[in-house]
């Protein structure tokens, strides 16, 4: 007995330790209840507009579950947060339930793993191009009424999944303490000591993997060349100015974060919310460094709100949330067609900053063989 | 992570069954059967609570650490275990661990000491450290870390204050590293140490220290014959909680690093959140595993050294 009690300790002190670890899962939105209807399962197999019959048929559906699960849309993150008031706006019955802003591709397809068969399981997630190509099994295909506008090339040839939005990389920096960069090197200049930041770790998460290829294309590398890449990155860190915290709004605010590695999408946030404070904050694409690398939009085959999940699609994919996007520093899939048919925002498309040259975008093959790449090398060269 | 208390002599010890019932007789027994039934019954949701908050997520824990991708059995996270960057991570961990719980522990105790000789039991001080102690020693994470940045992170206020009146400036990395994250962390190991230490010091008693002196001992020989040897196991067993804690440290660490993965938890949360390569789960849960063992073999070691100088008590 005695002897029971003293395994039962030792196991429980060991667990305690890192319970809280194994324990850390995926935050979930609070369970809300829908009425699930016969038309859910009509609506959970609609692969386009045309299985509901019309937009105010599936606006119906879509108002009649009453709410829609999204994750991960962090609001200054290519203008989530107008889009999401807009749809609410639009949609005041239906309830938009966010979760986890700040989560990663990875830990939204866990979402709807873990939530899988609950009301509280993600609608729809925007993932980065490795996850999504590697997730195919958790969606559900879905065509928007826009499908034949969006680029091949761009989208799952059976609507599993489809692009949405892209940034183009860029450094941007606090002109206003730093004065101005012009090339990359500059930002080996001891004044950077210790402030200059990647997003993320590059073989982890996107926007640093291409703030990295940014960099090695402009130290003269190519998407099958990565050295000189991790040679600049080298040469930043042993001059101490590369620093490893993640960039978030607080970093930016404090200055941790002086000189960052990002999307021109969360660039045009930091500078908004760095323009009340009286702060400059500038940020620059590189002719010959125009990364890109779209978000892409799926359904979750199991969602709890097939129908809203569906409404949302077709709203992403409609004039007014692209412009809004576009508002927010990214270029948004449809712009070429939006351009064509006169429904792009003048006025917002004349202050974006605007792809020049040709674009360095890359397969999801390619992707992976970089990520492999960078798991070998980056730790060993920069430090884990 | 809570504190589990260690039986010392301090605590009263459990009633056990005896042996030798003294009656042999059936109102006795049944009695004692009544008595253990409630006690059981009392115990049940205690038990239920850890089933399902400890046991559970470590089950899943272990059984996710043996599953490739598409969930099939595989030795092959194991191997990734056995890499040099894992190792180098585990070697960190546990270096910073064991430091910090060794400042802890020197520092913790040496305050202890110094509280139960020069302040009243009950006076206003000795509460006073002992209130502060309690809530430091809960004082992690992000809140920890950000104190710190505010204070000789790239814009604190002491950095600030450095550069302007003495024009020294702060190295802005420092905090992100090694030294600079065991000084973070001895920063709740001491007051815990005060806390789980400071009931040992108090039962030193007097009496002691006078039948060493009227047997001729001086001083060194009261610390080393006497004073040291009741201590020791506490002190141990006290170490080896601070190692658990700091071990198992996380948020504090994410929050002044968020890239670095020298730590054996911030490679947890590189592998879980990993976008560019989806199949990290499994390292995960083999991370997760791996240090499951290490505090289990941390405890053992409490326990024995426990067992081995429960004759002094």
């Amino acid at each position: 007995m005695s002897s029971l009690r003293k395994i039962m300790t030792v196991s429980i002190a060991a667990l305690l330790s890192v319970s809280s670890l194994a324990a850390c899962g995926t935050a979930s939105a609070s369970g809300t209840t829908s009425s699930s209807t016969s038309s859910n399962a009509e609506a959970s197999t609609a692969t386009s507009l045309s299985d509901f019959g019309s937009m105010s048929a599936l606006e119906k559906a879509a108002e009649a579950e009453g709410s829609l699960n999204v994750i991960a849309l962090p609001h200054d993150w290519s203008n989530y947060g107008e889009v999401i008031a807009a749809f609410k706006k639009k949609y005041p019955k239906i309830k938009v339930n966010e979760a986890n802003p700040n989560a990663s591709s990875k830990e939204e397809i866990d979402a709807i793993k873990t939530n899988a068969g609950t009301d509280a399981a993600p609608d729809t997630v925007d993932v980065g191009l490795a996850v999504a190509a590697t997730s195919t099994k958790y969606f559900a295909p879905y065509k928007v009424k826009a499908w034949s506008s969006i680029d091949s090339s761009l989208k799952e040839k059976s609507g599993l999944y489809t692009a949405g939005y892209t940034g183009i990389m860029s450094v941007g920096w606090n002109k206003t303490k730093y004065g101005s960069i012009t090339k990359l090197s500059d930002l080996l200049k001891s004044k950077f000591a210790g402030t200059v930041a990647l997003n993320g770790k590059p073989a982890e998460a996107g926007a640093a993997f291409n703030g990295f290829l940014m960099a090695n294309a402009l130290s003269g590398g190519t998407l099958t060349n990565l050295k000189p890449g991790l040679a600049f990155f080298k040469k930043l860190e042993t001059a101490g100015n590369l620093t490893q915290v993640d960039v978030t709004d607080a970093t930016i605010d404090s200055g941790q974060t002086g000189v960052v590695f990002d999307w021109t999408y969360n660039q045009e946030s930091y500078q908004k919310s760095l323009k009340a404070k009286g702060i400059d904050w500038e940020y620059k694409t590189f002719p010959k460094a125009q990364v890109v690398s779209y978000y892409n939009q799926a359904i979750n085959k199991q969602a709890p709100h097939p129908a809203a999940a569906r409404l949302w699609e077709e709203f992403l994919y409609s004039a007014q949330a692209q412009n809004l996007w576009l508002k927010g520093g990214s270029t948004p899939v449809l712009l070429t067609q939006m351009k064509k048919d006169g429904t792009v925002n003048k006025t917002i498309l004349a202050d974006q900053p605007q792809l020049t040259g040709k674009a360095i975008s890359y397969t999801n093959d390619d992707s992976t063989r970089i990520t492999t790449w960078l798991q070998n090398n980056w730790d060993k060269t920069i430090g884990n | 992570m809570s504190g589990f208390s260690s039986t010392s002599s301090t605590s009263p010890a459990r009633p056990r069954r005896q042996d030798k019932p003294a009656r042999s007789g059936g109102i006795g027994t049944s009695l004692l059967h009544r008595s253990n039934a409630r006690t059981a019954a009392v115990t049940l949701p205690f038990f239920a609570y850890v089933a399902v908050f400890l046991l559970l997520p470590t089950v899943i824990v272990i059984v996710g650490a043996f599953r490739s991708p598409t969930g099939a059995f595989t030795v092959n996270n194991l191997r990734k275990l056995a890499e040099a960057n894992t190792m180098q991570a585990f070697g960190i961990s546990i270096a910073v661990s064991v430091t910090s719980a060794i400042v802890g522990a020197v520092v913790g105790a040496l305050a202890s000491y110094a509280l139960v000789i020069g302040s009243r039991p009950n006076g206003a001080l000795r509460r006073i450290i002992v209130a502060t102690s309690s809530v430091l020693a809960q004082f992690g994470g992000v809140m920890l870390a950000f104190a710190f940045i505010a204070t000789i992170g790239i814009n604190g206020i002491v950095t600030i204050m450095l550069h302007q009146f003495f024009h020294v400036t702060v190295n802005p990395n420092w905090l992100s590293s090694l030294p600079g994250v065991i000084t973070v962390y001895s920063y709740f190991q001491i007051p815990l140490m005060i806390i789980t230490f400071l009931p040992a010091v108090d039962s030193i008693k007097p009496q002691w220290r006078e039948a060493t002196e009227s047997l001729g001992g001086n001083t060194w020989q009261y610390w080393t014959k006497v004073a040291f040897p009741i201590l020791l196991p506490r002190l141990l067993s006290s170490f080896l909680l601070l190692f658990a804690n700091a071990f198992s440290a996380y948020a504090t660490a994410a929050a002044l690093f968020s890239q670095r993965s020298f730590l054996v938890p911030l490679m947890i949360q590189g592998a879980i959140r990993n976008e560019m390569d989806p199949n990290q789960q499994g390292f995960a849960q083999v991370l997760a595993f791996a240090m499951v063992v290490v505090v289990a073999l941390a405890m053992v070691a409490s326990r024995l050294v426990e067992k081995r100088f429960a004759r002094w008590q």
